[in-house]
Formats: C-alpha cells, sequence, structure tokens
C-alpha cells in the first residue's frame, strides 16, 4: 500500500508517504518522503503544499494513494482541524480510506522503546494530554488531560514536547519532543497490514468548547 | 451557460457549511448544514462550536450538493471557498479542505471575499450585475455599503459599521425583550404588530454626511427605554418596542444606501447578508428607490443568508474573467479587507 500520513496535532507540521506491504509482520514498511515544519500558528498554510512537495519528492501522484492516515489528536483545536478536515477531504476526493492514528501513539511508536514510559503533549493552558505505554507499540491507558502534577509519573521516563514544558514535575521530555509522519505512517501500515482496526479520521478533543449560557442582560442605566 | 465550468464554493466563515454548485449564473446546488441550533443557547455563535460542526459537515455537505447537482467530483472544473473576514477557527476548517480537495482533483482553487461572495450571488437570480452599482451588505456580522465596479477586481468599500453589525443589534434587542436567538426573525414578526413611530429611538450617524453607521447607541437607547419602563412596574409595549427599533435600523441603513447610489452615480441597488431577509428593510427599501429611481435588486432570502452557492458565483466570475487562482499557501484571514476580492 501507499499511504500518505501526516500530523497537525502539535507545533509540528509533519508529513510522509509511505510504502507498506497490504498483509504481513511488521518491519516492512519504508518512509519514502518526509517533510516536518514546526510553526505552530501555520498549520493551514503548510499543510497542503507539504503533502504536494512531499508526493512530488518521492515521484507519486495523489491518484496513487492507496490510503490516508492523520493524527486526531488530541491537540490545539484549530490546528488539529487543519489535519483532519485535509484528511477527510483528500480521502473522498481520491476514494480511498482515511484511517486514524492517536497522535501519541505515533509518539511513542517513534520513540521505539522496549520498556514502560509516558508520552505527553502540550494542552495549552497549563495543562498536557498524556498516556501511558508499555512499550513503543502499545497503550496502557487512554489518552487524558490534566496538569502535569496531576499525572501519575510514577518514575517512569517521559517522552515528548509536554514533558520539555515541565521539566520540573515530568522530567524533562525525551525525544522524540515531536511526532513524526513517517513514524505514524508505518504503525498505520503495521496495523492495517495485521487486520487491527484503526479508528475514524475524526478530531479526539478531550474537552467541551468554552461557553456559558448567559444570565439575563446586565443593565444599562442605574436605577 | 451549460458549458461553463462547474464551480465548487464552500463556505465556513460563520455557523453555516454551505455548498453550492454553480455554472456560469446557474445555480445547481445550494446546500447548508447549519449549527444555529447548537449556539442559540448561547445568545450567540460560539466560535469553538461552529468550527466543530463545519469539520462534522463538511464532505457530508458536499457529497449532498453533488448528489443534488447530479455531478461528481470529477466534473468539478474550480473550487472557490470563503477565504475572509469570518470566525478564524471556522475559515480554516474550509481553507483546509477546499485545499485538499483541488489538491486531489487537481483543479484550481480561488480563495474568495466573502462580502464580494455576497453581491455575487445575486447574478445566480437576477443575472449580470449592471455596472457600477452599490451593494448594501447588512448580517449579524457586517454591516457595509460597497461599490462594486467590477465584481471580479474592483470592489470598494464605501461605509461600514463603526461598532456594532445591524444583525448583532437585532440580536441584542431581541435577547433584552426576551426572544429568541437568532434575533431577527422575532423582531421582524413582533414589528408587524407595532407602531413604528411609537418610540423615536435614536439613528445613529444619520446626518453625519458620511456612509457609515452605528448601532451601539441605539441598542442601548432601547435598553434604557426598556430598563426604564420595567423600573416604574409598568409593562414593556413589545410590539411597538420592536418596530420602533427596527425602524431606526432600516431608516438609516436605506438613507444611506440610496446615498451612496447618488453619491456614486450608480442606479442599482443590491442587498445582501441575512438581515435582507427583513420584510420592513425590503419594503422601505422599494420605497425609497422608487422615488429615487433606483432599481432594487434583492436576491431570495435562502440565498441572503450564508451559503456556498455564493462562494461558487463569485468563484464562476473569476474563472470567466480569466483570474489567477490562489496558491495552496493561501491563508484563511479572518479580517480580510474588502477590496482583496480574491487571495
Amino acid at each position: 500500500m501507499l499511504l500518505l500520513a501526516f500530523d497537525t496535532a502539535t507545533p509540528a507540521v509533519t508529513i510522509a508517504l509511505c510504502e507498506a506491504p497490504d498483509a504481513g509482520p511488521p518491519g516492512a514498511g519504508r518512509v519514502l518522503a518526509e517533510l516536518t515544519t514546526v510553526d505552530a500558528r501555520r498549520h493551514g498554510e503548510l499543510l497542503t503544499p507539504g503533502i504536494r512537495e512531499v508526493l512530488a519528492k518521492a515521484g507519486a501522484g495523489a491518484r496513487e494513494l492507496s490510503a490516508i492516515a492523520v493524527g486526531v489528536g488530541p491537540g490545539p483545536y484549530t490546528g488539529l482541524r487543519v489535519g483532519l478536515a485535509t484528511a477527510q477531504a483528500l480521502g473522498a476526493a481520491l476514494g480511498v480510506p482515511a484511517h486514524g492514528v492517536h497522535t501519541l501513539d505515533a509518539l511513542a511508536f517513534a520513540s521505539g522503546r522496549s520498556e514502560p514510559f509516558l508520552a505527553a503533549t502540550d494542552a495549552r493552558r497549563k495543562e498536557i494530554f498524556w498516556a501511558r505505554y508499555a512499550d513503543a507499540r502499545h497503550r496502557e491507558t487512554e489518552v487524558a488531560v490534566d496538569r502535569p502534577a496531576e499525572v501519575p509519573v510514577g518514575g517512569l521516563p517521559v517522552i515528548g514536547h509536554g514533558g520539555l514544558l515541565y521539566p520540573d514535575v515530568l522530567g524533562g521530555g525525551l525525544d522524540p519532543v515531536y511526532p513524526s509522519a513517517g513514524a505514524l505512517g508505518l504503525l498505520a501500515a503495521e496495523r492495517l497490514a495485521a487486520g487491527e482496526p484503526l479508528p475514524p479520521a475524526r478530531p479526539v478533543y478531550l474537552r467541551r468548547p468554552d461557553a456559558r449560557q448567559p444570565g439575563a442582560p446586565k443593565p444599562v442605566s442605574r436605577p | 451557460m451549460t458549458d461553463a465550468p462547474l464551480v465548487l464554493g464552500i463556505e465556513t466563515s460563520c455557523d453555516e457549511t454551505g455548498i453550492g454548485l454553480v455554472r456560469g449564473h446557474t445555480l445547481l446546488a445550494d446546500e447548508i448544514a447549519s449549527s444555529v441550533e447548537e449556539h442559540a443557547r448561547f445568545g450567540g455563535v460560539v466560535p469553538e462550536v461552529a468550527s466543530r460542526a463545519h469539520l462534522e459537515a463538511m464532505t457530508p455537505t458536499i457529497a449532498r450538493a453533488l448528489d443534488r447537482a447530479g455531478a461528481s467530483l470529477a466534473d468539478v472544473d474550480a473550487i472557490a471557498v470563503t477565504a475572509g473576514p469570518g470566525l478564524a477557527g471556522a475559515l480554516l476548517v474550509g481553507v483546509a479542505a477546499a485545499k485538499a480537495y483541488a489538491l486531489a482533483l487537481d483543479k484550481p482553487l480561488y480563495g474568495v471575499n466573502h462580502l464580494s461572495a455576497h453581491v455575487a450571488v445575486d447574478q445566480l437570480e437576477h443575472g449580470a450585475l449592471p455596472k457600477p452599482c452599490v451593494a448594501l451588505l447588512v448580517s449579524g456580522g457586517h454591516s457595509s455599503l460597497l461599490l462594486v465596479r467590477d465584481l471580479a477586481q474592483a470592489v470598494v468599500p464605501l461605509g461600514a459599521t463603526v461598532d456594532d453589525a445591524a444583525g448583532e443589534a437585532y440580536d441584542k434587542v431581541a435577547r433584552l425583550l426576551g426572544m429568541p436567538f437568532p434575533g431577527g426573525p422575532p423582531i421582524d414578526r413582533a414589528a408587524r404588530e407595532g407602531d413604528p413611530a411609537a418610540i423615536r429611538f435614536p439613528r445613529g450617524k444619520y446626518d453625519d454626511g458620511t456612509l457609515d453607521f452605528s448601532f451601539a447607541g441605539l441598542k442601548t437607547a432601547v435598553a434604557r427605554w426598556v430598563e426604564d419602563r420595567r423600573r416604574a412596574g409598568e409593562p414593556v409595549p413589545v410590539a411597538d418596542v420592536a418596530a420602533s427599533f427596527q425602524e431606526a435600523v432600516v431608516d438609516v441603513l436605506t438613507k444611506k444606501a440610496i446615498a451612496a447610489c447618488r453619491e456614486h452615480g450608480a442606479d442599482h441597488l443590491l442587498i445582501g447578508g441575512g438581515v435582507a431577509a427583513n420584510s420592513r428593510l425590503r419594503a422601505l427599501a422599494e420605497e425609497r428607490c422608487r422615488a429615487a429611481g433606483i432599481h432594487l435588486r434583492v436576491p431570495r432570502p435562502k440565498l441572503c443568508t450564508d451559503n456556498g452557492a455564493m462562494v461558487a458565483a463569485l468563484g464562476a466570475e473569476l474563472v470567466s474573467a480569466n483570474a489567477l487562482p490562489s496558491r495552496l499557501d493561501l491563508p484563511a484571514d479572518s479580517s480580510l479587507p474588502v477590496e482583496y476580492v480574491r487571495v
């Protein structure tokens, strides 16, 4: 399969084209081209031109793609939605499936770790998105959003930007800091080849929108 | 026009996911997924709620529009999308999707101005716009007068509100009177039973010689009047307040629109935006245009509120004018100036 992968759930806009067998054991896929740009404020500007560049670098056309894999977050909403809107539209326009991959799973997979650890990304508002992993391929908890001090670190190493932001509590944030689309694509390809289901390409927000129901209108004049 | 290019239009600047399909001046599909009911209990549009709804609605609404038009994505010749002005996060969903469709289908992308699109949509109903013409655009987010010399390249701002948009004033007064959001329709209904001359509410910037508007003072004056009544323990004559408020809004809108036509030698006035669905605005504009010898054009209400057909209509205009397509790094610009028809 020829898989286009990308993630916009962190300050990084990361895009990769991966080639992998349709079935079989893990480890047979490879990354044909990859492009990562860290710029938290320009996801919308960077993603589609980046996809075009990655396809060109690999000498592939959009119509040759067999699937899309996108990071479903959680992550800052505006950037996150750029990736999801793009994945859904590409899937619809090319007639190929658009699969989701948890962004923290892609980060964990890229670490290549074989011992337990935590993966954490920035959730803003002094919170992090985090999950605990048994190793690079196996998540042990649901992805959660918490203040760093509330996370049960238990002495485990912490990978990712979330750890980097709160070194006092989380011990610093080991590599990789940001997810890579190459890893995300290879992880998706592995799961698809093994017949494991991937989540749909829909965003994981973990928080409700900030909105309060208004009370009575405030008076404009004094009694 | 059946041979004209098929243009897909995507609109996500506020709370409506609008998808339109247009060939030339012919409307083939106009599908809307609205999140207005999710916002109603908050008394206004919540940007994050709107952005989430756009993402959910985007690909299904495009599929529905294609179905309605009896077309497939392979038939689409160009893609137009609202690049601004509007809610930043909401715009970005439409822009991201539009770029992906453009890349996947290998078709040109046109990032267009929401306000110019409100003008362009009238061509789907009433044919080519005469040049020049004046456009009055009034909605919950905008109150603007534009001189349209050439829809594809020259739209000049003549005036705009200096504070609240007209539709915003409707929403706030409706809330004050205990009416639901959006406030335009319930005030319009209540006003039909009321006396527009019952209370003389102030007309902001009425005689200031500019083509700008101001509605914040009017809104406060209505609140003050209603509060005085309530404090005195007297009943609030809701129909009279609604009618008098509405009269103040449409009086100043139509007066300045006619003045703009006269100042710029335009004998056609176009009214667009959600407030153009208001019955009193339509009636007073007709009356004053007739007296001034000006032709009035108002699209049907469904084309006045935000929709994708208007974006497709402007895209079709740009394609036929051989305008340069937008680049794939096109940004969504929440405060895109009126002068930029295309980004």
